[in-house]
């Protein structure tokens, strides 16, 4: 299977920020913080309106197994709890708490006492943390293996293909003691056969700085990627470090493989040192309407809008404003929106950039044929979704793209084609539901 | 502040265009079009320019007729129409060359619906069209460089006829030779063939299998001279570069573009050895533009992960 390609695409890079130290910004007067920014049941709501709350003390606790508590990311009061519309268009709740502005850590912090398996993971959930390049999947979850299976390898993301987002390649180059150590507590609690840590070659000081950490580890490999979008994409990380294929509706550990972000790991590590669970963020701030572009370390819940005015403000006005990176981020309605534990960037584009170039037929060139990193067939998807043809949908598996955008950025005929996958992916899935309910009504009444 | 687009990602698209594409063939193509002027003389230029301005035209108007959306700007009409022209013979009355290209983009192209509707390619077609309805002036072919347009056979025919004077392959290569206006000067069409292949807007596979199965079927056929004869005569280097690669028209996959190679240099060869015509690149082409959405369907990719 070594011949096997996963193409992709080359974007460009445009990390303007790579060089750029993250700064802390000023508090903002208040943040706002989401129960649902991470995949699974939203947070249950800990404090009432009117407590007082300092920094790292819980305000929400997991709603599920498949879910993650939220911390408290200012000392101030809890003023209201608000609905609200996220990215990805659900409803959810957000804890606003007004800033008293002294920023006070919450007394009752201390470190976790880890001294197994077991405790390690109750830390890593009792940390909030999720997975921080944009996924936002419990890492506990993840790490929570059952007995008997064994964990082959853990790939530590550090691709950071997406254009302009260098907030991980900040984390191998400040905080590299805290990868460290949390990778010597993934070797000793997790105890995988190895990790494998994979930097997309256009990051050379990362990759120097993680070859000389990692020098003495025997179990830790550094692996160099060719910068090629969506190199971090998980299925395509999983094959360029294991040469493993992770198959249609199983989980990478199906295959033996965990995969977490680089600053997941030096998030977990810090809360194992600390205490401290993950109230901050280091994001990206980039985009041709920004006037200085920087990595900020922000709080969690931090308006939009805070966060563009810790950068300088806004060079013209933005027309587009994109809440991860240009590839597979949301574009946002308003500047109101706060920070989420995943967001990574926050990109402001200009008018010129923000103009959606017009649509004309396809010329069949299958230039997104030939890119797809799972060798799907975008046309066929678009063509199938505008007959309602679920059965081809469902042979062409339609289920299985990522919505990475290679197709939608390479068709010189500018299609919407990513886009018309998602909602034929949705159409599958309606239909695929709808199908169960009543089989199941059919069964119930027999 | 004025209100934020929304859109779904991705936010950012690859410089590739459309007109861009035809752009980098009619670039291609100028080597051959200007070869064509060298070797036979001005009128070269003025079928050329008939050709391009009906195939322009037509489309404008038909586009306008119909009611769709113009896209003249996409060059592709452009592309149809200078791939007509390099088709045809110099002495071709030019009424006759101007009804080639009205019945390539509206009868070939859009009435099947335009740009990448189309199955079959408009110049070939029209090229056939052409052949069978103005036979006589279709087969008049003017020796290279004569000012008074004296009447030659083409190699091909000379083949075919045997015994006849062949054209040394030095000027085979160079195409002072008697053929069409673009297709005798394998040189520039290589030039032009390479620049594609290098922009990254056609793959190597489908001219390399067309023209390696011509030159294996000639080399068994009839030796060694005889296959390079065979692969410099004709419209082959033209059609294998420029027609053979069409994206609306052949296949999309590496292995479909082998299949379509290969299946055009055998019915080429088939035609030119054992046909009653001299000549089967445009037959070979259309043919297997007709099976091409069969052999996409036998090349679709396998789904990385997918299970049965």
């Amino acid at each position: 299977m070594a011949f096997l390609r996963m193409p992709g695409v080359k974007v460009p890079h445009r990390k303007h920020t790579s060089n750029k130290f993250p700064a802390r910004i000023t508090p903002p007067e208040e943040v706002c913080l989401l129960l649902s920014m991470h995949i699974g049941a939203p947070a249950v709501p800990a404090v009432k309106i009117g407590d007082t709350v300092k920094i790292g003390q819980l305000i929400a606790k997991e709603g599920g197994y498949v879910s993650a508590p939220v911390h408290a990311s200012v000392s101030g009061t809890v003023k209201r709890i608000d609905d609200i519309t996220t990215a990805a268009n659900q409803l959810t709740k957000g804890i606003v708490i007004q800033s008293d502005g002294l920023m006070e850590r919450y007394e009752l912090i201390e470190p976790p006492k880890v001294t197994d398996r077991e405790s390690f993971i109750q830390a890593v959930k009792n940390s909030g943390v999720v997975g921080l390049g944009g996924a936002a999947f419990p890492t506990a979850v993840k790490l929570n293996v059952k007995e008997g299976v064994t964990v082959e390898e853990i790939v530590i993301n550090g691709a950071e293909c997406e254009p302009y987002i260098t907030a991980d390649t900040r984390t191998f180059l400040d905080r590299s003691d805290d990868l460290l150590y949390g990778i010597e507590l993934l070797l000793k609690y997790i105890q995988p056969k190895k990790i494998i840590i994979g930097i997309e070659n256009n990051k050379k000081e990362a990759i120097q700085k993680a070859k000389k950490l990692f020098e003495n580890k025997k179990e830790v490999f550094v692996q160099t990627l060719p910068s090629v979008y969506p190199q971090g994409g998980e299925k395509v990380l999983i094959y360029s470090t294991t040469q493993k294929i992770v198959p249609e509706g199983k989980l990478p550990l199906d295959v033996g493989v965990i995969v977490l972000n680089a600053t997941t790991v030096a998030a977990i590590a810090e809360f194992v040192k600390t205490g401290m669970p993950l109230t901050e963020k280091c994001i990206t701030v980039d985009g041709s309407a920004v006037n200085s572009p920087a990595n900020l370390i922000v709080p969690i819940g931090t308006r939009i809008k805070d966060v563009f005015a810790a950068a300088g403000g806004f060079k013209t006005d933005p027309a587009k404003i994109i809440m991860g990176g240009p590839m597979m981020g949301h574009s946002m309605p308003d500047t109101e929106y706060p920070v989420m534990k995943g967001t990574n960037a926050l990109l402001a584009f200009d008018k010129k950039e923000a103009e959606i170039p017009e649509e004309t037929p396809c010329i069949n060139c299958g230039s997104c044929i030939q890119r797809c990193p799972l060798h799907l067939d975008p046309p066929a998807f678009g063509k199938a979704h505008m007959l309602k043809d679920t059965k081809a949908l469902e042979k062409l598996k339609v289920n299985l793209c990522m919505e990475c955008g290679v197709c939608a950025y390479v068709c010189p005929a500018k299609r919407h084609l990513v886009q018309r996958n998602r909602l034929a992916k949705n159409m599958l899935k309606e239909h695929n539901e709808k199908k169960k309910k009543e089989e199941a009504e059919k069964n119930g009444k027999a | 502040m004025e209100k934020l687009k929304i859109s779904s990602s991705p936010h950012i698209w690859s410089k590739k265009t459309v007109s861009g594409i035809m752009l980098d063939v009619i670039i291609a193509l100028l080597p051959a079009a200007i070869a064509s002027i060298l070797i036979f003389g001005y009128r070269s230029a003025l079928v050329i320019g008939v050709c391009v301005t009906f195939a322009v035209l037509s489309e404008f108007l038909f586009q306008k007729i119909i009611k769709t959306k113009v896209l003249v700007g996409d060059l592709s009409a452009c592309v149809t129409g200078l791939l007509l022209a390099l088709n045809l013979p110099v002495s071709i009355p030019l009424w006759q060359a101007a009804l080639g290209s009205v019945f390539a983009i509206v009868v070939v192209k859009g009435l099947f619906g335009g740009i990448g509707k189309n199955f079959a390619n408009p110049a070939i077609t029209a090229r056939i069209m052409m052949l069978i309805a103005f036979t006589g002036t279709m087969t008049a072919f003017t020796a290279p460089l004569s000012p008074d347009l004296t009447s030659t056979a083409t190699p091909l025919e000379a083949l075919k006829a045997m015994g006849t004077e062949l054209p040394s392959l030095k000027d085979m290569f160079l195409g002072i030779r008697g053929g069409s206006l673009g297709e005798t000067c394998a040189l520039a069409l290589l030039i032009g063939g390479i620049y594609l292949i290098f922009r990254g807007i056609i793959s190597w596979t489908t001219p390399v299998c067309y023209i390696g199965t011509v030159f294996v079927l000639s080399l068994i056929y009839g030796g060694m001279d005889f296959a390079l004869y065979q692969v410099l005569a004709g419209g082959l280097v033209l059609g294998a570069f420029f027609m053979a690669t069409d994206y609306s028209t052949t296949p999309t996959r590496p292995w479909g573009k082998v299949i379509f190679g290969v299946g055009c240099g055998i019915i080429t060869s088939a035609i030119r050895f054992y046909g009653s015509y001299p000549e089967g690149v445009s037959f070979s082409i259309l043919l297997m533009n007709i099976i091409t959405p069969y052999i996409d369907k036998w090349t679709r990719p396998t789904p990385i992960g997918g299970n049965k």
